[in-house]
């Protein structure tokens, strides 16, 4: 099992979701984070003055998936996500030990 | 018959006071939200309790002061709740149908009491962000009570500058008060704000200036429309009079120069935005607006409609460039106020002879300068002796923090609270 973390352009959220619903992945968790890549944010105008925006807006997508599922996932998301434009995101992919459905109790690839 | 159209005139003139005065009043519910809506959030149950707080300072004050300084009203308005339509008969005869408005002198005060607080609001946005809430209060007490009113008695008063010369006879005319109201309250902030210093952060170490931008825009625009409309009892009370042909007339033409200049300035400030910033900046566009009705409002009788557009669109111009200038020369402004009512107000009064043969550039820049010095230096006494005694500006940890929690003790926006 592995633990799928996209780092994506919010207006992509969609993209993603129906991307990775036709693969087959049963349920993903979203969050609404900032930070900032190798462009270090962006400046601003306000009233003729320039700001910093030092943490650009991003959504964080998370999915637990099976092995034989992982590659998959990970091109869905980079299809649905990619604009070929600065700030497009990341994906990172971790191991995943153990998932428990809290319901029944439900261990292992059962539980995703 | 004659008496009862007399009566039902007084009527009319009293009920329009009335009116207009309730149109000014709610300006400051315009300055509420067009200050809160400029600042950072962590600022803005402050600066609503400022502003409101003002508005009853400066009911208050004017009350219990002014307007006996200003008018020869009477302290605590003595003897106006008198009524006897024997004299008010005895008035409108011999002013004759088409002559000067008689009308209940509480009206007249009620329109008067508003245009105070006008000028108390200015000041509040200027000094936004750091200053202490109590000195601010106590400063409102002494403009409102005694350095607008001495002005005020001068100019619309009639009466000479501490016995030397008469403003009036030297050919001085601020029909509605750019520089009587919006001048005067921005010298008090300019006062305030040199004493005060910069907002933290605002000019980085090179000396260029940082945005601090507001937060929330929404209201700052709404803030902007409820001025604009406010505006219309500001200037339309200004012609005193409703009821005859010529004037309600008028009246008429000075709502519509008062909303062609608002327009005017508008675009002017977004197409000055647009060519300097390559960018429509909304705050500067709301700014725009304001100084096309502060520039009008020295004269908004006389000019013809296309007069009174370029009258604005030229203000909307001036007052981005102004806003700019301010930064530049590190005099921190959190919303604009010293540039749209200070600058634009100077320019409001030059305009004057421009279209009303009865002023004189020569009696508008002695006016002008009356009225800035006066208000300027009592203002920098009042400004300087309140910091040193009760000090003015909040400690460096609770600017950074908000004056939110520092000052008023709650949040505008609470989170994560218990009600356990």
């Amino acid at each position: 099992m592995q633990l799928v973390t996209a780092i994506i352009k919010p207006f992509k959220l969609d993209d993603v979701r129906d991307a990775l619903a036709e693969v087959g992945v049963s349920g993903i968790t979203v969050t609404e984070v900032k930070g900032y890549g190798r462009q270090k944010g962006h400046t601003e105008l306000y009233r003729g003055a320039e700001y910093t925006v030092d943490f650009l807006p991003k959504i964080k997508v998370e999915t637990a998936v099976t092995d034989d599922l992982v590659e998959r996932v990970v091109d869905a998301i980079i299809q649905a996500a990619s604009t070929g434009k600065i700030g497009d995101g990341k994906v990172f992919v971790h191991k995943l030990e153990e998932v428990v459905r809290i319901r029944t109790g439900e261990t292992g690839e059962d539980a995703i | 018959m004659e008496n009862q159209i007399f009566e039902l005139q007084y009527a009319i003139d009293t009920f329009y006071f009335l009116v207009c005065g309730a149109l000014v009043m709610w300006m400051a519910a315009g300055f509420s939200l067009l200050e809160s809506g400029l600042v950072r959030s962590k600022n803005t149950v402050e600066i609503l309790t400022k502003n409101i707080a003002l508005y009853a300072v400066a009911c208050i004050m004017y009350m219990a002061t002014g307007y006996a300084l200003m008018y020869d009203g009477g302290f605590f308005l003595q003897g106006i709740e008198a009524f006897d339509l024997g004299s008010v008969l005895a008035d409108s005869a011999e002013n004759g149908f088409d002559g000067s408005s008689v009308y209940s002198p509480a009206s007249d005060f009620f329109f008067q009491v508003v245009f105070v607080a006008t000028a108390m609001s200015i000041v509040s946005g200027a000094v936004a962000e750091r200053m202490k809430l109590w000195s601010f209060l106590v400063f409102a007490m002494v403009l409102t009570g005694f350095i607008y009113p001495m002005e005020g008695s001068w100019t619309w008063g009639g009466k000479d500058v501490f016995g030397m010369f008469n403003l009036g006879d030297l050919g001085f005319s601020d029909f509605a008060g750019s520089g009587i109201v919006h001048l005067a309250g921005a010298s008090a902030a300019l006062a305030g704000v040199l004493l005060l210093g910069a907002r933290k952060g605002k000019y980085g170490p090179d000396g260029h200036t940082i945005a601090i931008p507001g937060a929330n825009l929404p209201l700052a625009t709404l803030g902007t429309f409820i001025l604009w409309m406010g505006w219309f009892g500001f200037n339309g009370g200004s012609v005193l009079k409703l009821a005859d042909a010529a004037n309600a007339h008028s009246v008429a033409m000075v709502f519509l120069n008062t909303n062609t200049a608002a327009a005017a300035g508008l675009v002017g400030a977004m197409l000055t935005a647009r060519a300097l910033f390559g960018k429509a900046d909304l705050t500067m566009a709301l700014n725009g607006a304001l100084a096309g009705l502060v520039a009008i409002t020295a004269e908004p009788s006389t000019p013809t409609a296309l007069q009174a557009s370029l009258f604005g669109l030229i203000a909307g111009i001036i007052v981005v460039f102004s806003i700019i200038g301010l930064d530049r020369l590190k005099i921190d402004d959190p919303v604009g106020a010293i540039s749209v009512h200070g600058v634009i107000g100077l320019f409001g009064l030059m305009l004057v002879p421009v279209t009303n043969t009865g002023a004189s550039f020569s009696g508008q820049w002695v006016g002008a300068a009356t009225i800035f010095c006066w208000v300027f230096v009592t203002s920098l006494v009042i400004w300087f002796a309140l910091k040193v005694t009760m000090g003015i500006r909040v400690s460096e940890e609770e600017e950074y923090e908000g004056l939110d929690i520092g000052e008023c003790g709650m949040e505008a926006y609470p989170e994560f609270t218990s009600s356990t």
